[in-house]
């Protein structure tokens, strides 16, 4: 019905409707008029007409929906998730907070890996293209894709990074995530598997307080091992809150300076590298 | 602030719908928005505004609904209620939970014109 004067057909239409009608409308008003020379006429207007008119007021109607508000991303991560598989590649999204290790503890797995398997690397930040030099400097390929103002890698960033730098096929692709441990945990970007890295330097309380990114990921690496003889840092906690948040979550607790607890980690790698040969046409 | 990019695919949803649907305005978004996805509904007001502003959905009101957190409880073997995830089972205590529930991120319906 029209919203103005609640006529109308009764029926919703797609398109925007516009009608055309008559109105009976009566108009009588008094007023006075002071002339110029301060007299003052009062009188009455009687007036009766019809006239017709347009309305571009439109009728509102509801639209079922329901659709989830990722749907696009998550039509790009499927895409990735096949292109990954076609080419037998391992992909990890590395997430963390600014300054867990992350680019530390890829480096030397790069270094100590090299000459096993095809490996490379997307680089994620806001901006720069420090750590994707850190990353060449191994001979390991890597892309940088700078988000600006964004907080997170999503799905479309990887599929656009991916036709710069392939897929390394039966390896390992890492994607390092922006630093942020709240923002990513929200975007598939079609993963393997996703791995969250804390550093020993941080609060033990963080899976508590960022519970999205430690319900999301299938393994945590607690990085810097070596300074724990130097912190009052409670280990037995860390990995009892990442558990509540995601019981069962795999651990590996690491030095990638030191190097301890490094073989787990590529333990981890190889048990989850992609075996079946890929099919091609 | 994720949710700018959140705010942007309900956009994308919205002028989908307008050009398969045919509307020029919308005046109502509906979101069920869970309390244990990871977003916050008043990131999402904020950043509606701003990215809805001079498109067909400028000035929409937005209606969030937030289902409660359903979880399933490997312990007890019942579905129950958590108000965060990390949260013990309410019944007996255990962490052992699966997410079932209250986690979805939707556009549930427009009121358009």
């Amino acid at each position: 019905m029209c919203t103005v004067c609640g006529c109308g057909p009764g029926e919703t239409r797609i398109e925007g409707h516009a009608h055309e009608h008559e109105h009976e409308h009566e108009h009588d008003h008094e007023h006075e008029h002071i002339g110029p020379d301060g007299t003052v006429t009062r009188h009455t207007h009687h007036r009766h007409h019809g006239h017709s008119h347009n309305h571009d007021i439109q009728p509102s109607r509801l639209i079922k929906v329901e659709q989830d508000i990722l749907a696009k991303n998550d039509r790009f991560a499927a895409v990735n998730r096949q292109l990954f598989a076609a080419s037998n590649t391992l992909t990890l999204n590395l997430m963390s907070s600014p300054g867990s290790g992350k680019t530390t503890l890829l480096v030397r797995t790069l270094t100590d890996l090299r000459e096993t398997r095809p490996m490379a690397v997307i680089e994620g930040d806001q901006q720069t293209s420090f750590d994707a030099e850190r990353i060449r400097a191994t001979g390991v390929p890597a892309i940088q894709v700078n988000t600006g103002k964004g907080c997170h890698l999503d799905a479309q960033m990887v599929i656009q990074a991916l036709g710069v730098q392939p897929t390394p096929r039966d390896g390992v692709l890492f994607i390092e995530n922006v630093g942020n441990l709240v923002c990513p945990a929200g975007f598939d970007l079609g993963e393997s598997k996703r791995v969250v890295v804390i550093s020993v330097t941080e609060g033990e309380d963080k899976p508590l307080k960022y519970p999205d990114m430690f319900a999301t990921a299938d393994l945590m690496i607690i990085n810097k091992i070596d300074l724990l003889p130097h912190l009052s840092f409670d280990l037995p906690r860390l990995i009892e809150g990442a558990r509540q948040v995601k019981p069962g979550l795999e651990v590996i607790e690491l030095s990638s300076t030191t190097g301890a607890g490094l073989d787990r980690w590529y333990e981890w790698l190889g048990a989850h590298q992609p075996s079946s040969p890929s099919v091609t046409a | 602030m994720h949710e700018m990019s959140l705010c942007q695919g309900i956009l994308d949803i919205i002028e989908e719908r307008a050009a398969v649907d045919r509307f020029s305005r919308v005046t109502k978004v509906r979101l069920s928005i869970g309390a244990l996805s990871h977003v916050d509904p008043k990131a999402i007001g904020f950043g509606f505004d701003v990215v809805t502003r001079d498109t067909v959905a400028d000035g929409a009101v937005l209606e969030i609904d937030q289902p409660p957190g359903q979880a399933f409880c490997m312990a007890c073997s019942s579905t129950v209620t958590i108000p965060t995830r990390g949260q013990p089972c309410p019944s007996c205590g255990s962490h052992q939970l699966m997410v079932v529930g209250g986690d979805e991120l939707r556009v549930d319906e427009l009121e358009v014109s």
